[in-house]
């Protein structure tokens, strides 16, 4: 999983030293910034945690400061620990429902986009209706019917993705293949799968790089959102999600819970996004171009 | 046209029987008998037995496929297992919760969203523009609960203006009382919502004022606001109103969580209430019904996107959502 995240900072990284003239995108920078302390925070809670994930032996809604620095829950639980462990348990959410969605929904995408015109309809219709599943009541509804964990959401999570990327896929081949530049590949004699390589591909993975970000972070929210309603990762495994639910009742004597949770969330949020904006102003050439 | 229209309705009436296929197959294939969560842990194999027959997951596949359709085409959608009252009736009266929450805030995030996101791309190099952007940027990655929570938190724990959550037990019959009680949800809902759509808004304005026709139509003597008028208006409505469509349907199943929220006893919290205890028909009717909106509303969007833009009418599914 760490992998992964590596593996996006260093392409980020590359994008940003490109050529010399241009000025690093002051969106990838700040959003590299945010997404990696929070990347921090998780790799952290691996190996080290202030307090166990169940030690309830806190003082219950102790303030901040002293012994926790966050605070405590209603069940004296350490609030800092909780957050730690949930930063890994919302990057895990993000990562593999993007990789399911993203491996998925391409592969579907092209494969519509390339396909006769009969295969194609009955693909974008079948891909019109998945989408009309809603991604939280399918996750619901999966995780009703096995059981509440964070394999399930993300599963869910990750198959309501496949539907939309395979759909953008698909309209980006579509409208590489109007052009009038691939007629003439065709007319000179290009085969199709040059056509794939050197034209269709290098023409939209800008965008499905952004939108796959992008999905990224919804991820992580959809992952929040199924946990608040109950539904995400059992305890102990801390989600901000469940945290936030918890200390809904308790946001007047505890602030700190309901704050601290969702600052995190937001900031891991806000930083996929704004790294998603820099990659796409920094990638896409025509963006540059304009204003 | 009147042709397209046909095939388009042709075209719905198709997904809706593809929908009630994947749904019916979707429910049916998960594990764990229906009737199972029927009964409590322990019961007997009698039970157990009486329990599949009465709700008919005895029978073999295609006959329940066809109950099931029959049950859609009636709009009877059996009766819930807790309450053991009709689910059709229940799904009708939640919908006066959901359906005015879910407009109240489209309209109201449509109204702030579009204004803001072009003036923001007409500024987009200046700090108006840059505050735009972050606000939106910040309200994008809010999830819409933690917006619900915090909103109740000032306007109703600390000012007290609003109430904090719950609907009038007598609905729509004071229109005032209702309405007060819709307000934090519908500005919740709005506030997250008008903030991917100025996003939106801003990118497709910005594609306008970049693009080739609006420069050549500045050349050939139009004024900046005749030739947005004329050509940029259209090119950048398209964009959006696919957007618009996807926002809609979104909505509608944030609802789900807004509504916990809130306490409203709408579509989402009988969901979810539903899920919990695993009452299967609630589920069931409920997933359809919302499935269903979203299908009219993509069909309405398509429709709305090709009047607009000439050049997708050869295609019978634009399916463009960017």
């Amino acid at each position: 999983m760490s992998g992964a995240s590596e593996a996006r900072e260093v392409r980020v990284g590359a994008a940003g030293r490109a050529p010399s003239r241009r000025r690093r995108s002051p969106a990838l920078v700040t959003g590299c910034v945010l997404v990696g302390f929070v990347v921090l925070v998780a790799l952290v809670s691996l190996v080290w945690l202030p307090y166990a994930p169940d030690d309830t032996t806190g003082t219950r809604l102790a303030a901040p400061g002293g012994a926790h620095p966050l605070g405590t829950d209603k069940l004296g639980r350490d609030l800092l620990t909780q957050l730690m462990t949930g930063a890994w348990i919302a990057l895990r959410a993000g990562l593999g429902a993007t990789a399911l969605g993203g491996v998925l929904g391409v592969c579907a995408g092209l494969a519509a986009g390339f396909a006769t015109r009969w295969l194609d309809d009955t693909l974008s219709t079948l891909l019109d209706v998945l989408i009309a599943f809603p991604t939280l009541l399918l996750a619901m509804l999966m995780v009703a019917a096995r059981s509440a964990s964070l394999g399930s959401a993300v599963l869910a999570i990750g198959l309501a993705m496949t539907a939309v990327v395979a759909r953008l896929t698909r309209v980006l081949v579509k409208r590489v293949l109007a052009q009038d530049y691939i007629t003439a590949a065709r007319t000179s004699g290009t085969s199709w799968p040059r056509i794939v390589t050197g034209h269709v591909l290098p023409n939209i993975w800008p965008t499905l790089v952004v939108n796959l970000a992008l999905q990224f972070g919804l991820a992580v929210m959809a992952e929040a959102s199924l946990s608040f309603l109950g539904l995400g990762a059992p305890p102990p495994n801390a989600s901000w999600g469940r945290m936030l639910q918890e200390a809904q009742a308790t946001v007047f004597t505890a602030p700190t819970g309901v704050i601290a949770p969702g600052v995190l969330l937001v900031m891991l949020v806000v930083g996929v996004n704004l790294v998603a904006d820099g990659l796409r102003d920094t990638l896409d050439p025509t963006r540059r171009r304009t204003r | 046209m009147l042709s397209y229209l046909l095939r388009r309705l042709v075209f719905l009436a198709g997904s809706l029987f593809l929908a009630s296929v994947v749904l019916f197959l979707l429910l049916r294939l998960l594990p764990g008998d229906p009737a199972n969560s029927l009964l409590s842990v322990g019961a007997s194999p009698e039970q157990i037995e009486a329990a599949r027959h009465a709700i008919g997951s005895d029978r073999p596949l295609p006959e329940q496929f066809a109950h099931w359709l029959h049950q859609l085409v009636t709009f009877d959608l059996g009766d819930s297992f807790v309450s053991t009252l009709p689910v059709g009736p229940e799904i009708t009266s939640r919908l006066n919760v959901t359906v005015p929450l879910t407009l109240l805030a489209f309209v109201l995030a449509v109204v702030v969203a579009v204004p803001v996101g072009y003036a923001a791309a007409l500024r987009a190099h200046t700090r108006f523009g840059t505050l735009i952007s972050g606000v939106s940027q910040l309200g994008i990655a809010v999830p819409v609960f933690w917006v619900g929570m915090i909103l109740i938190t000032v306007f109703a724990l600390r000012l007290g203006v609003l109430p904090a959550g719950g609907f009038p037990q007598d609905g729509w019959e004071r229109p005032g009382e209702a309405l007060n009680s819709l307000a934090l949800p519908v500005i919740t809902v709005a506030l997250v919502m008008s903030a991917s759509l100025i996003r939106y808004v801003r990118s497709a304005a910005l594609d306008v004022l970049g693009s080739d026709y609006l420069r050549t139509a500045r050349a050939l003597g139009s004024s900046f606001t005749r030739a947005m008028w004329r050509h940029g208006l259209r090119n950048g409505a398209v964009p959006v109103i696919s957007v618009l469509g996807v926002e809609l349907a979104t909505t509608l199943l944030g609802a789900v969580v807004v509504e916990t929220v809130f306490a409203l006893p709408g579509l989402g919290s009988l969901l979810a209430q539903a899920v919990a205890q695993h009452d299967y028909p609630v589920v069931q009717g409920v997933l359809f019904v919302s499935t269903f909106a979203v299908l009219v509303i993509g069909f309405l969007s398509d429709l709305a996107q090709r009047l607009i833009d000439p050049r997708l009418r050869g295609r019978l599914s634009s399916g463009g959502t960017r």
